[in-house]
């Protein structure tokens, strides 16, 4: 973990308050902001949106959520699922037993509660590190939908142990509509990416990177190593909270226990290292990846029509060995993620001015 | 970007020709498959599939999961409902003229694919119509409850529905066809008295409910209890962990209890080791009643030997006896059409679910078209055929569906289907044989429960369920 | 008290099956310091293989003889393909390739042998005898000899070959067990090889009791608990730690699942090993120690 580089835009030797990097940064942002909330909702398709491009942002934001853990901090999860279940029925019983909470107000006690349990479940970082911490964080994945399934309380005694998303409105908008959806989580994850920017810039995120990279010297140094590691996980649990609240309301318009299970909390750790560890754009690389690939590999068997050579069931097994092996070729040929592309096609728009 | 990919699968074929033919020959096959499949697929990122007019037919949007753990059990299902459609289409020329295109999407068994799928297909296919969306997952079948309302789009589940939906009055697109474990419970019951000898012989029998631990096996807690209140039966409730690998301990449980019965509410691999961890601590097959889930080839095969006399319930009775089987067998399967690979699916549990799932589609449609004239039906007006469904006796034999389904009429205030019914079937070693004949449920027994959760259901989500059909 | 017993005996059991799946993962942790998320493709793999082949007519052995051999192409192939290129990389990153190569392992093996279910029939009767009160099937007989020979087997080879002693070394310091010339790529194939002959003889024995399908693959979720409770390194570790998660899984069904209304095994083990972590971090037989804070 210790060769992983921050991957941020350099926040170097202080520039002038507006240098062109700067400049060129607002640019960008606002730029951003323009296409996700502006172009993105007028030019989508009713499919697009509610199938690809709202699963994909979500996604990014699993991605962030675990980067801040695992790329900034140097922390393990395997169960970050878990804690996105945690948020969608924290939402669900906070929507249901307290009438006339706002929207915000829900998500944020989502994220909260998410957090106090990412807490608790971190508890053993202070003890051990590396690979093993994944035994309490898999715990956790196993302990909650085993939860949700046994306390019917949980699901307010739902027959099929699912729960159903609410009506989503805010300040008196529906957002019902595949737009309106697509509106909700841009406006949330805008705020979290902004969040997430201000912490990793902070003095907490730098000094992760600092115990992330030499434990024992950060120590030296007098930061609260124990402190600090706990706050990587409760900060990372509250975003993974908001983002499962997301995933269920907003995406799949169901929970339950399983829709969070291990399969989706490894898709996130995949999203981290094929997007690139310590980068925030990067989760949405990889979280296109995950999201887009599966989709892709199955329109490029209907387009080929190789059906007639082997029965279907032998080539959607085949998308899963090229899946697999996608994976295991990136990991081998891009140690810093995706997000290596995004860096060397800036640096090589930065080059040519300079020629 | 295929071609790149490290080629680590190739290892397999090189050691398996030396052994046998058949598996050189389809391993040989598929090796070429891949390579093609490498070739075309380099070659089709550059330019987009043609896309061929499909006006004036049917969509059927075929979910599969030929991948994951369940793909064993789809593989005939969606062999027989294809085989059935092509039959349709081939033999009898569509649906009164209208032919089915089937569009295959594979979800894996995940809730992400299944609803790209269903947004993919929601609205048709290059000109041909949805008239209806089959999940074939109950999870995704819940998931789509919301989205399918606001899209006015009926969802069938066959044998897996919501149970609260059979009221279309709260659930005006929801089609919990044909099933439900409640009613099994009750016909679970209603056969262990048959065999006491009367329901009053039913005081002091012990009912040990071994169950996959999940909303699916939990829901016959709740019935069961009912039940044995009624009834007087001691009822003993035992859950399994997901995947259900091990059950030595549950199984020393039941022994212990000295249980009469055990009703068996597998999923995947817990069948086949319940029954042969039944055999190791010494409980008799013929003592073990399935759930319909437990109820396939597949889950009574792999436990060998101690499967012999393992009963199970069955709403899609295996055989290929009945008039359809013999006609598919003669126009599809001999003629080389069918979609199964290994023909000794054909006739199976889940061959003939597929082929029952397929009829109830065909149906819809035949009925349908009666009102709105011979045509591919909208997503409207296969609402209104699904809500009007009658298939009586008489439609049934015309169908040479006699034994393999039965009568099945839908209203709006019974969307999964007027009477319930299976049969019990027993596992001789080899295949299935059928014990009973239609064993029907008790539909009034539960109804107002069901209302009651339905309507519960409609104030939580602020719901006002229908006055009559027109929506 | 009988019960007890029985219940006891039943865990200890199927906790002897967890410890045989383990002792694959010990191997390559030893050797390349990774958990091999993979390993459950592999015991499926090899028993897919097996019985394909034993269904067409191949005799028991020579059924054995190729699968194993395919096992040693497969991990020829696994050590070119994805260990060295990812030599020196971190645990983590690893063991995401390991993932990967479970979709590739599983995916293939459903591709070219398909996805129906297979009864193996391994020729052990499973029927349970009366042995003063208390039932024991001689399947379960047989089999604990099977991994208590395999195990000895193993400790032999291990403790007393060159190879053996090369795989310590590598285990105890790569970068010492290469300067005086231990050539790691060769360690891993065999290691590699050998944990998927032991994938195999897991596949059968846990094969012939639930049948030959893709579910066989889902042992791994059992491994990780198994491995941190015996240590990560040490094969009786592995065996140990399958008895302990194995018997208390089997306890804690039957007495604290009913006080929370339902079964616990599926998160027991973990919070056992986690309980495990905060005594004993190195586990119970373990000899590498794990980072301590």
């Amino acid at each position: 973990m210790t060769t992983l580089q921050d991957t941020l835009p350099d926040t170097g030797p202080a520039a002038p308050i507006l240098s062109n990097a700067a400049l060129l940064r607002l640019a960008v942002v606002a730029a951003g902001l323009v296409v996700a909330f502006g172009i993105v909702p007028a030019v989508a398709t009713d499919y697009w949106l509610s199938s690809i491009i709202i699963p994909t942002v979500v996604m990014g934001l699993a991605g962030i959520s675990l980067n801040l853990l695992q790329g900034y901090a140097g922390l393990v999860s395997l169960g970050s699922a878990a804690f996105m279940s945690v948020g969608v029925f924290s939402a669900y019983n906070l929507i249901l037993r307290v009438p006339g909470l706002p929207l915000p107000a829900v998500l944020l006690l989502s994220g909260l509660i998410a957090a106090a349990v990412g807490v608790f479940f971190g508890l053993p970082a202070l003890r051990f590190r590396g690979f093993y911490l994944g035994a309490s964080t898999l715990g956790a994945q196993f302990f909650f939908p085993w939860l949700f399934t046994n306390y019917p309380w949980f699901s307010n005694d739902s027959q099929s142990l699912t729960i159903s998303a609410p009506r989503l409105e805010f300040l008196g908008y529906d957002l019902q509509s595949p737009v309106g959806r697509y509106l909700f989580v841009a406006t949330v994850t805008a705020l979290l990416i902004g969040l997430a920017f201000l912490v990793v810039r902070s003095r907490l995120g730098r000094e992760w990177m600092a115990i992330r990279d030499q434990e024992t010297a950060a120590s030296v140094l007098g930061i609260r190593v124990a402190r600090r590691k706990l706050q990587a996980y409760a900060i990372s649990s509250f975003f993974l909270g908001i983002t499962g609240v997301l995933w269920g309301f907003a995406y799949l318009g169901t929970a339950d226990a399983h829709t969070y299970n291990l399969d989706k909390s490894f898709q996130v750790l995949f999203i981290v290292l094929i997007g690139g560890t310590a980068t925030i754009f990067g989760n949405f690389l990889g979280a296109a990846f995950i999201v887009l690939t599966p989709i892709l590999l199955d329109h490029l068997v209907l387009a080929a029509n190789i059906a007639y050579l082997s029965d279907q069931g032998a080539i959607t097994n085949l998308q899963r060995v090229i899946f697999g092996a996608i994976i295991i070729f990136i990991l081998i040929k891009e140690p810093d993620g995706l997000s290596a592309w995004i860096r060397r096609g800036a640096e090589a728009l930065r080059a040519r001015p300079k020629t | 970007m295929a071609p790149d990919l490290p080629p680590v699968v190739e290892s397999p074929g090189a050691i398996l020709s030396s052994n046998t033919m058949g598996v050189t020959m389809s391993i040989l096959s598929r090796t070429l498959a891949l390579a093609t499949s490498a070739v075309i697929a380099a070659a089709t990122l550059t330019g987009p599939a043609t896309a061929q007019d499909a006006t004036g037919q049917q969509l059927y949007p075929l979910f599969t999961y030929r991948t994951g753990p369940y793909a064993p059990s789809f593989i005939p299902f969606g062999a027989g409902n294809i085989d059935y459609l092509r039959y349709v289409n081939e033999v009898e020329g569509g649906v009164n003229g209208v032919k089915i295109l089937i569009q295959e999407c594979e979800t894996a068994y995940t809730i992400e694919r299944g609803i790209e799928c269903y947004e993919r297909y929601k609205g048709g296919f290059n000109g041909a119509l949805t008239a209806a969306i089959y999940p074939h997952s109950s999870g995704l079948d819940v998931a789509l409850t919301d989205k399918a309302r606001l899209d006015k789009i009926p969802i069938v589940s066959p044998g897996g529905g919501q149970n609260i939906a059979t009221d279309g009055r709260v659930f005006p697109y929801q089609f919990p066809l044909i099933f439900d474990y409640w009613s099994e419970a009750q016909i679970i019951v209603d056969y262990i008295a048959q065999q006491a000898g009367g329901y009053d012989k039913l005081k002091g029998v012990k009912i040990a409910t071994l169950y996959h631990d999940s909303g699916y096996g939990r829901d016959t807690i709740e019935p069961l209890g009912i039940l044995a209140k009624k009834y007087g039966f001691e009822d003993i409730q035992i859950p399994v962990p997901h995947p259900g690998e091990q059950q030595q301990a549950q199984w020393q449980q039941i022994r212990r209890a000295g249980a009469d019965w055990v009703f068996l509410r597998g999923w995947g691999v817990m069948t086949p080791v319940a029954i042969k961890t039944a055999a190791r601590v010494g409980f008799p097959a013929d003592r073990i009643i399935g759930d319909i889930w437990s109820g396939s080839e597949d889950d009574a095969r792999p436990a060998g030997a101690a499967a012999k006399g393992y009963l199970a319930v069955s709403v899609f009775p295996p055989g290929t006896d009945y008039g359809i089987l013999k006609t598919l067998k003669e126009k599809i399967v001999d003629a080389g059409r069918s979609d199964l690979k290994d023909n000794s699916k054909f006739g199976t549990v889940y061959y003939n679910y597929g082929v029952i799932e397929a009829i109830t589609f065909v149906e819809a449609l035949r009925t349908g078209q009666k009102k709105f004239g011979n045509r591919p039906l909208t997503a409207e007006e296969g609402q209104w055929a699904l809500e009007n469904l009658n298939i009586d006796q008489k439609r049934i034999a015309e169908l040479g569906a006699e034994g393999l389904i039965s009568p099945l009429k839908t209203t709006i205030d019974n969307h999964k289907g007027e009477t319930i019914a299976a049969k019990i079937i027993q596992w001789n070693g080899e295949t299935w044989d059928t014990r009973t004949d239609w064993i029907k449920a008790d539909a009034p027994l539960f109804a107002d429960v069901i209302k009651a959760k339905a309507a519960a259901y409609a104030a939580e989500k602020g719901i006002t369920p229908r006055q009559d059909a027109s929506n | 008290m009988a019960f007890f017993l029985e219940t006891l005996i039943a865990g200890l059991f199927a906790g002897l099956m967890y410890g045989l799946v383990a002792i694959g993962f010990v191997l390559i942790y030893k050797a390349s310091g990774v958990f091999n998320f993979a390993q459950g493709a592999m015991v499926f793999l090899a028993a897919l293989v097996f019985v394909t082949l034993v269904e067409r007519g191949v005799h028991f052995w020579v059924a054995f003889a190729a699968t194993s051999a395919l096992m040693v192409l497969v991990a020829i192939a696994i050590e070119a393909l994805v260990l060295r290129p990812l030599r020196n990389r971190d645990p983590l990153t690893l063991f995401m390739a390991t993932l990967g190569l479970s979709f590739v392992i599983d995916g293939a093996t459903q591709f070219f042998l398909g996805t129906d279910v297979h009864m193996l029939d391994i020729g052990i009767e499973d029927i349970a005898q009366d042995y003063g009160g208390l039932f024991i099937s001689q399947f379960d007989i047989i089999a604990s000899l099977i991994v208590v020979a395999l195990v000895a087997v193993l400790a032999l080879v291990f403790s007393k070959t060159r190879m053996g002693i090369s795989l310590r070394a590598v285990a105890d310091d790569t970068l010492a067990a290469q300067s005086i010339g231990i050539r790691l790529p060769v360690i891993w194939r065999i290691v590699w090889s050998v944990a998927g002959i032991v994938a195999l003889v897991a596949g059968l024995l846990w094969g012939a009791r639930q049948g030959v399908q893709y579910s066989l693959s889902l042992v791994t979720l059992k491994a990780l608990p198994v491995l941190i409770i015996g240590g990560f390194s040490s094969i009786p570790g592995a065996i140990v730690g399958g008895l302990i998660v194995g018997a208390s899984e089997a306890l804690a069904d039957i007495y604290l699942g009913p006080l929370v209304n339902g079964s616990v095994s599926t998160w027991f083990a973990y919070i056992l090993a986690v309980a495990f972590l905060l005594v004993r971090p190195a586990g119970l037989f373990g000899d590498r120690d794990i980072e301590r804070v």
